[in-house]
């Protein structure tokens, strides 16, 4: 019965010596250590939760951007358009005066051509005029003896000369 | 993960080493008058006055532990070298036999010398307060260093670095502490876990740490602590204590007038307050026993198969080369078992002692019996 026998050194020994781990584990081990543990399980908890919260705030921000990006291309192709009929409106105005005015040069162009073809013709009766005033001179100096002949000639001439 | 299995399997080949070469030494003394497996075992399980390293007889190596005794009102202190495992006695003392074995007798002379097996001394008192400084004495001395050392160790890192990731001890050390408080002592003790915290992870801690060691076979380990009653003993004690100073007044109404039983169990014969009242004493009994037993147990499975190649050895060596290798198989699996079993029973040690001191210190009417 060896086994079960109590002895009474280890009870002694087994008193102090737990007690004394009990006193030194309890104040300086014990404490520290399940303070340490709960106040880092405080931390990353605190962490976590501002983690949370900041992807919130971001997500609340991109939502906003978003919308203010969407904003932004509406009000960009309203300007675009309007532009656009800004321009279409300018190119017609500019184009129908172009129009004009190009008729109006060409009506100009058209009265200058009478006017210059109207001063040619003038012209050229009076050359024809005066040829025929030289040539008469030519022939009046051949055919003056012959007064009846000279004057049939004469009247020939000139209504062969009918112009136009 | 793969640099500590190398490295448990290293240290295990030696101790399977260790095991291996014992034979050899110890046979030739086994030899001259047979080998006794019985008083082998017992002798490894209970304490000692030295601390028995190898080799056997004569020629073992043994660490002399120191003797203390108030013998007749004075100190006396000297080594358990000169009392020779039993064969010697010094100024008057010696080892008892028979009925006083494991104790330190005064004979009534004060001789010193050898004494001769098998011849009657005459004892003059059995040496009452004896606070030798034994094997197991030894080796608690040696955990509570270990113990303390490590948690102040691991403390010190918490107060240096505060709110940082866990490392080297620490990070052993700290999912063992939470989870202790989180499963264990939180939910048996509720609001009244930080008053009894300290205790509790004292307790499983100590008795961890020397069912670890108790299964390390040379020293410092190998001496049976948690498998000794006394140890066993006083931790359900303290936890005796703390259980019935803390209880609650329900705790005793449970008692002695446990709701919900008829009148007639209590009234002219008080049998409910009676069977209530021993479970008081039952508890921590069995909390002792238990522990006890479980380690206590496991160690004279492994000493018996170490003792089979001793038995079978003494037929023909032979046989018990071939023994050996099975019953080495037989050690490691123990071995993997009683480690196993050294955590079950320290959780199991501080999951009952947090129960009955949350039971006993309930404030409301329901209170959960799990015993």
């Amino acid at each position: 019965m060896e086994l079960i026998k109590p002895s009474f050194g280890l009870i002694f020994w087994m008193l102090i010596g737990f007690g004394i781990l009990f006193f030194i584990l309890a104040k300086f081990a014990w404490p520290v250590i399940t303070n340490g543990i709960a106040s880092r399980n405080k931390k990353i908890q605190d962490q976590l939760d501002e983690a949370a919260r900041v992807h919130a705030e971001l997500e609340n921000m991109n939502q906003k951007y978003e919308e203010m990006l969407a904003d932004a291309k509406a009000e960009r192709d309203a300007i675009v358009a309007d532009a656009r009929k800004v321009s279409e409106k300018l190119y017609e105005e500019a184009k129908l005066k172009a129009n004009n005015e190009a008729q109006a040069i060409i009506d100009d162009a058209k009265q200058a051509i009478y006017y210059e073809k109207m001063k040619a013709i003038t012209d050229v009766k009076n050359e024809i005029a005066n040829f025929s005033i030289d040539i008469a001179q030519k022939v009046l100096k051949e055919e003056l003896s012959d007064k009846e002949r000279q004057e049939k000639l004469i009247e020939e001439w000139v209504d062969n000369c009918k112009l136009n | 993960m793969k640099y500590i299995f190398k490295r448990l399997s290293v240290l295990l080949l030696f101790f399977a080493a260790l095991l291996v070469f014992t034979p050899f030494n110890a046979q030739a003394a086994e030899e001259e008058e047979g080998f006794q497996a019985g008083p082998f075992i017992i002798e490894h399980v209970t304490d000692s006055y030295g601390w028995h390293i190898c080799g056997d007889g004569d020629k073992s190596v043994t660490i002399p532990l120191p003797i203390i005794l108030i013998d007749d009102g004075h100190l006396v202190c000297f080594s358990s070298g000169k009392l020779h495992h039993g064969h010697a006695a010094y100024n008057g003392y010696a080892m008892g036999w028979g009925d006083q074995k494991g104790s330190i007798v005064k004979l009534d002379s004060d001789y010193t010398g050898h004494l001769t097996e098998g011849e009657n001394y005459a004892v003059d008192h059995v040496c009452k307060f004896n606070i030798s400084i034994t094997k197991n004495v030894c080796a608690l001395f040696i955990s509570l260093i270990l113990i303390a050392t490590i948690f102040l160790t691991v403390a010190k890192r918490y107060k240096q670095h505060p709110d940082e990731a866990p490392s080297g001890l620490q990070g052993l050390v700290e999912p063992v502490v939470v989870f202790l408080q989180e499963e264990v002592i939180n939910p048996s003790l509720g609001d009244r876990a930080p008053k009894y915290t300290p205790y509790l992870l004292t307790l499983f801690f100590f008795i961890l740490l020397n069912n670890m060691l108790g299964i390390i076979p040379i020293f410092p380990g190998g001496a049976n602590l948690t498998g000794n009653i006394v140890v066993t003993g006083i931790l359900a004690l303290i936890t005796f204590f703390i259980t019935n100073i803390s209880a609650k007044k329900e705790y005793w109404v449970d008692i002695f007038n446990t709701p919900g039983v008829p009148w007639w169990l209590k009234f002219p014969l008080p049998i409910m307050p009676f069977v209530e009242l021993i479970g008081i004493f039952t508890k921590p009994f069995v909390l002792m026993v238990r522990l006890f037993a479980n380690i206590t147990a496991g160690h004279i499975i492994v000493l018996g198969f170490i003792s089979l190649i001793f038995i079978f050895g003494q037929m023909s060596p032979y046989i018990g080369y071939g023994v050996s290798v099975v019953s080495l198989l037989f050690y490691v699996f123990m071995g993997v078992l009683e480690l196993l079993v050294a955590f079950i029973q320290a959780f199991v040690f501080t999951l009952l002692s947090a129960i009955y001191i949350g039971t006993a210190t309930e404030e409301h009417e329901e209170s959960t019996e799990l015993a």
